[in-house]
């Protein structure tokens, strides 16, 4: 039987019949709050129709009872005592301490969330010089043996973010240089001066675009794996595993993927940029029609030694920042599943951030020795 | 004597993962207030039989009626609805990391009922005293809290919505024995005072004799179900070997004190 409850505030009568399930709190919290609110010092309450009663029902109905008997309404029961009364009684008789109520923000509360934010921040960066201390560490006594090294696990890295991800950036390395080839012949068209395209293009892709776009690629596949998986790693206790058996996490789990990521990155920048010059070999044939011994001809004058070396001296050192930033995200995860989501994305934002401050960095100090 | 429906009737069911077969017509009743307990061997198909009830596995064939429905049969829809009729605990508790114990708690009433923060926060206190939490346990989030708090945190979640049936799926491993005593007499408290029907898969021979009014054996693809007594005189090896081993003995004392009483 359906529940039904109403309240009749001029007799103050609260009247329940039926069964009083969970599934009927909602409808049974309107009238309760009613009956809560009436003027008269008495309430009448009704439950000589109910059926079967759960536990939360007549647990908040209880709560309303004593609220009113706080206020010195008094309260007469028709009909049997409700259900579970002597198990409410005993259940409300325990000392359990008190639920907390929901923190109100107030200048205080305001002041002490800035202070935990702060601290925060600060931990956070005394773990990240943590962590450089003990890579540094780990690195320098690994040295000596090449065992510590852990080859087969350097190498399983390579190919999973170096070989794995060759599809995904020759293509976009080739798109890139298709759009500052088109971009290019299309604003120098007017001066007569399309054959700088290639220079353009070439120039763009070798020193800038090439390294840049394969670490952001590398950066959002990589950083986010090392992260994610270091993380799981570490809410499963497989760090501490490693540890309890005299294993240094840091030898095992961050250094083999540092370094396989710093081997990988100019790897792949090496293909990102021949596929970039062929992308820009091809739009100058159609746009331009430059035969291809011209284009290469051009290429030839247009870059300088240092050219190609520009761009892929920044490579390892973009790899170092990613597989810092995700490890470091990843052993920082601890306790939830949602730290682990929140720390991977930090991980790939640090990243890219970090990968497009070390190019400027790079811009200006190129700059300056004239490379 | 009286032919009461049982709570969950079990028939024939198979279960298979490719070439294994792992239930192969297990049939059995649960009646209503009873806790049951399931025990059987590591991989003899425990919490795949835990999970079919549950209508979170389908069999490969058989037939699982819960309160008089086959749930196998049965359409997404009406199933969502027999599920809102029992309450969980998983192994490991399987509360969500993200969410405070509270938050935990709150999330399948929000979802089933409509109601204002005042009732859900009633609620929260309701269930947390019903475990026997401490009330300062709900802005807390599970990582902070030990192995016996989960559990009980786990089970404050699955009777959020008063079921009249729980599942408990080795609701004492890995609790230390005052702990796991204290949640034996939680269950069977909350089945007196509640009139729950309760199905539990248990390892803890203790709890199996504290708790459980019948127990299940999943030996040889199939369940084998008696009283605890029945059991612990069966003749099969491998039953003989659970209950009478090394760690059997308590077992067999309490059973037998049981019989005498």
């Amino acid at each position: 039987m359906g529940l039904q409850a109403d309240f009749d505030p001029v007799a103050s009568r609260l009247r329940l019949a039926g069964d009083l399930r969970m599934t009927g709190a909602a409808q049974l919290e309107p009238v309760l709050r009613e009956a809560e609110r009436t003027g008269s010092p008495e309430l009448l309450l009704d439950l000589r129709s109910v059926g079967e009663t759960d536990i939360g029902p007549a647990w908040l109905i209880r709560c309303t009872l004593e609220r009113l008997a706080a206020r010195g309404v008094a309260v007469r029961t028709e009909g049997a005592a409700a259900e579970h009364s002597a198990y409410l009684d005993r259940l409300a008789g325990e000392q359990r301490g008190t639920l907390a109520s929901p923190a109100r923000s107030t200048p205080q509360r305001w002041l002490i969330d800035l202070g935990r934010a702060i601290e925060a921040r600060v931990l956070s960066w005394v773990e990240a010089l943590s962590f450089g201390g003990q890579l540094i560490m780990t690195a320098s006594t690994a040295w000596a043996s090449l065992r510590r090294w852990r080859v087969p696990s350097v190498v399983r890295h390579v190919y999973e973010t170096g070989v794995q991800a060759i599809p995904v950036v020759a293509v976009i390395a080739f798109l890139i240089s298709v759009i500052s080839a088109y971009i290019g012949a299309q604003q120098l068209r007017p001066f007569g001066a399309e054959i700088f395209t290639v220079d353009l293009v070439a120039i763009g892709v070798l020193r800038e675009l090439g390294v840049l776009l394969t670490a952001i690629m590398v950066a959002g596949r990589t950083g986010s794996a090392y992260a994610a998986e270091l993380g799981v790693m570490k809410l499963n206790d497989e760090v501490d595993a490693l540890e309890s058996m005299g294993i240094n996490p840091y030898e095992v789990l961050v250094l083999p993927r540092v370094l396989a990521l710093v081997i990988a990155l100019p790897l792949l920048t090496v293909i990102a940029d021949a596929m970039g010059l062929a992308g820009g070999a091809l739009l100058t044939k159609y746009l331009i029609d430059l035969p291809w011994q011209q284009f290469v001809m051009r290429l030839d004058s247009a870059i300088g030694e240092t050219t190609f070396w520009a761009g892929l001296v920044k490579a390892p050192v973009f790899g170092l920042l990613i597989a810092l930033t995700g490890t470091l995200r990843g052993l920082q995860v601890r306790e939830s599943s949602r730290e682990l989501g929140r720390l991977t994305t930090v991980a790939v934002v640090q990243s890219i951030f970090l990968v497009i401050f070390a190019d400027a960095i790079f811009a200006i100090f190129f700059l300056e020795i004239d490379f | 004597m009286d032919q009461v429906r049982p709570v969950i009737r079990v028939r024939d069911i198979v279960n298979r993962f490719g070439t294994q077969l792992v239930h192969d017509g297990v049939s059995f009743d649960v009646h209503a207030g009873e806790i049951f307990g399931i025990v059987g061997g590591s991989g003899s198909g425990k919490s795949v039989l835990l999970k079919t009830m549950l209508g979170l596995h389908r069999p490969n064939s058989g037939s699982v009626e819960v309160e008089g429905r086959d749930i196998i049969a049965m359409s997404e829809r009406e199933l969502r609805e027999v599920k809102r009729r029992y309450g969980v605990t998983f192994q490991h508790g399987a509360l969500f990391t993200s969410l405070s114990v509270a938050e935990n708690v709150i999330l399948p009433i929000a979802e089933a009922v409509d109601v204002s923060e005042q009732t859900l926060g009633e609620l929260v206190e309701l269930r947390l005293r019903m475990v026997g939490l401490p009330l300062d346990a709900a802005s807390k989030f599970p990582a902070q809290l030990s192995g016996g708090m989960v559990k009980r945190a786990a089970l404050a979640r699955a009777l959020a919505l008063d079921p009249p049936l729980l599942f408990l799926d080795e609701p004492t491993a890995g609790l230390d024995p005052i702990a796991a005593t204290a949640f034996d007499d939680l269950v069977i408290y909350l089945r007196d005072t509640l009139e729950l029907t309760v199905v539990m898969v248990t390892h803890d021979l203790d709890t199996l004799a504290r708790t459980c009014d019948r127990v299940g054996v999943l030996v040889d693809r199939k369940l084998v179900v008696d009283t605890l007594e029945g059991i612990v005189r069966s003749e099969h090896p491998w039953i003989r070997e659970y209950f009478h081993g090394a760690r059997g003995r308590s077992v067999e004392d309490a059973a037998e004190g049981r019989d005498g009483t």
